[in-house]
């Protein structure tokens, strides 16, 4: 097998061995990114070439040496680019921060800094994270791995697409409505979003303050758990993270889901959800049944205010938390202004791109005098009933399964001048982020055209053991690596 | 849900942004569409249930007040558009 198909804990086996160098692999992973990155675009920066095989030579000289001990020291990564990078560009593939260097790390790079992983670049995204396909970056359209005229997800489609080409080992992404887990289950991979406050936002540009949460993109679910050991924990500088103790989630892979109890809402299979998806899912279910597991149809009532009430609450957010791009600080400045004003209105005009501006748009006339009360206020105690009817649930089962996506990947182009069609993509993964709430896409087939399907587990909150191991027991005994790999189809 | 033209350049006023005839058309379709469909949550019984305002339960985190390294002034800086003497420039407000 080739080093770039190989996962991370598989790499890692094998420097243990001695049977590769820190070198190989990221020379390795460099020319897979000069074959595959002009079909596949994936990245906004990509790290100069000497200074990552400099970075690996030097990793494994220390490591030689005994004074690096860490387990995945020289390993690459690639960092979806709104995690900040100190020295590097962070784009949030807009206009607006298109010259933007981070003058600090975000905490989970400092934490990726620490094990002496090394970053291969940053990866494209739509626009300030909002976006279901990658279409809406300022900077250029990533294209799915599996079939190159289809979308990756998004808004972490370059992390997504890059993982799946075998372009990075792993990436971080980030999710405020599905923003890992939809282009996880179109890219064929795993996809974690922990509960809100495992991991720190400190250094994640800001969408949806109490949505967003950083997370992983995998090819495999021990490796989900192996780099969320490196980025779960309390931080002090986010006041929303919560201190968990640190743990090693690859120990609660056990391969066993007996007796482990899932329910399967109904609400979830009703109409709009395509034929092969749902016979997939289907299949899932009959596969946890075989391992065990107790599985039954139970209700999540709040299924269809949930989109809604998300909108309704990301847009808001947005809107104040995009009001610090003036222009002055850091970001775009317009050239063409009289007064301060103008210097304000300009930049933003200039620099924001449609979908930015439409959701500003939303979030100021939701939150704006007179309408408040009917939308914002409503949908923070829709919030209440969404957190409840989990709540709910989870008094009897230990996790809940369903699609992450009604659909598989779309056409490039056949949703991006329908905004409201592009939010449907999200339908089954923003209750999860509402609710603050653990959720994992993982691959389970392909359709009649070759496009990967996932099913998407949904634990309590901060038990991300639990949900790690179902998708690890589900994925030991059906092996979806084994038998599909993307065909860059053109 | 209806919006008027009017109030899509109030809006985008408020929001510090400026629009085209051609984008008022537009945005004004796309947020009577997204409001027409956002409209749902007013079918939800909320009668007496209390406002949801994160996804955890914690408020008032507090630290104690002490002196820390925080970032270089020259470093936070280096991304303004202009500055002098060490602070960002703007135009003249009065």
């Amino acid at each position: 097998m080739k080093i770039t198909e190989l996962t991370v804990h598989e790499l890692n086996d094998k420097l243990k061995n001695k049977e590769i160098t820190r070198e190989e692999i990221v020379k390795a992973y460099i020319d897979r990114i000069k074959e595959k990155e002009n079909d596949v675009q994936a990245f906004i920066t990509i790290t100069d070439k000497e200074k990552v095989i400099e970075q690996a030579r030097k990793v494994e000289e220390e490591v030689r040496n005994g004074n690096i001990t860490n387990e995945l020291a020289g390993i690459p990564i690639g960092i979806k680019d709104n995690i900040c990078t100190k020295g590097v560009k962070t784009t949030c593939a807009s206009k607006m921060l298109e010259n933007f260097v981070a003058p600090y790390d975000a905490t989970v790079t400092e934490k990726l800094n620490k094990e002496n992983l090394i970053s291969l670049g940053k990866l494209n995204m739509d626009e300030f994270a909002m976006g279901s396909s990658t279409e809406y970056s300022y900077f250029k359209k990533t294209r799915n791995p599996w079939n190159l005229n289809k979308v990756p997800g998004g808004s972490s489609g370059g992390s997504a697409a890059a993982v799946a080409a075998g372009m990075v080992p792993w990436a971080l992404g980030s999710d405020t409505g599905g923003s890992i887990r939809e282009p996880a289950a179109f890219c064929g991979i795993v996809g974690l979003k922990p509960t809100y406050g495992l991991v720190s936002r400190f250094g994640l540009v800001a969408f949806a303050s109490s949505l967003d949460q950083i997370g992983t993109l995998t090819k495999d679910v021990t490796d989900s758990a192996m780099l969320l050991s490196i980025i779960a924990g309390h931080d002090p500088k986010d006041t929303t993270s919560t201190n968990v103790e640190k743990k090693d989630y690859t120990k609660c892979l056990k391969n066993d889901v007996k007796g482990l109890k899932i329910g399967v809402p109904k609400e979830c299979f009703g109409d709009g959800i395509n034929e092969e998806v749902k016979k997939s899912i289907e299949k899932v279910i009959e596969e946890y049944k075989k391992l065990g597991a107790i599985v039954e149809e139970c209700s999540l009532d709040v299924a269809d205010y949930a989109l809604a009430t998300y909108y309704i609450i990301a847009c808001a957010e947005a809107s104040s938390n995009l009001g610090r791009f003036d222009g002055i600080r850091y970001g775009y400045r317009t050239k063409n202004y009289s007064n301060l004003k103008e210097l304000f209105k300009n930049s933003r005009s200039e620099g924001f791109g449609e979908e930015v501006k439409r959701r500003i748009i939303l979030g100021t006339y939701v939150l704006s005098s007179g309408y408040y009360d009917a939308y914002y206020k409503k949908a923070q105690q829709v919030r209440t009933l969404v957190k409840n009817e989990f709540a709910r649930n989870f008094e009897k089962y230990d996790l809940l399964l369903t699609p992450p996506v009604p659909n598989v990947a779309f056409d490039i182009g056949s949703k991006v001048d329908n905004p409201l069609e592009m939010y449907l993509a999200d339908l089954y993964t923003v209750s999860v982020n509402i609710a603050g709430l653990p959720g994992i896409s993982v691959p389970c087939g392909i359709n009649s055209e070759g496009m990967p399907i996932g099913f998407q587990l949904i634990g309590k909150a901060f038990a991300e053991e639990t949900i790690l191991n179902a998708a690890y027991t589900y994925e030991q005994a059906t092996k979806f690596r084994e038998h599909y790999n993307p065909e860059f189809k053109k | 849900m209806q919006v008027s033209s009017d109030e899509i350049l109030h809006i985008a006023n408020l929001a510090n942004l400026n629009l085209k005839e051609e984008e008022i058309e537009k945005y004004k379709k796309d947020l009577q569409d997204i409001l027409n469909f956002a409209n749902i949550v007013n079918n939800a019984n909320v009668n007496g249930v209390t406002e949801t305002i994160g996804a955890n339960e914690a408020c008032n985190v507090f630290r104690k007040d002490e002196i820390v390294e925080s970032s270089k002034r020259e470093e936070l800086l280096q991304n303004a558009e202009e500055q002098q003497s060490g602070m960002f420039k703007i135009p003249k407000v009065i």
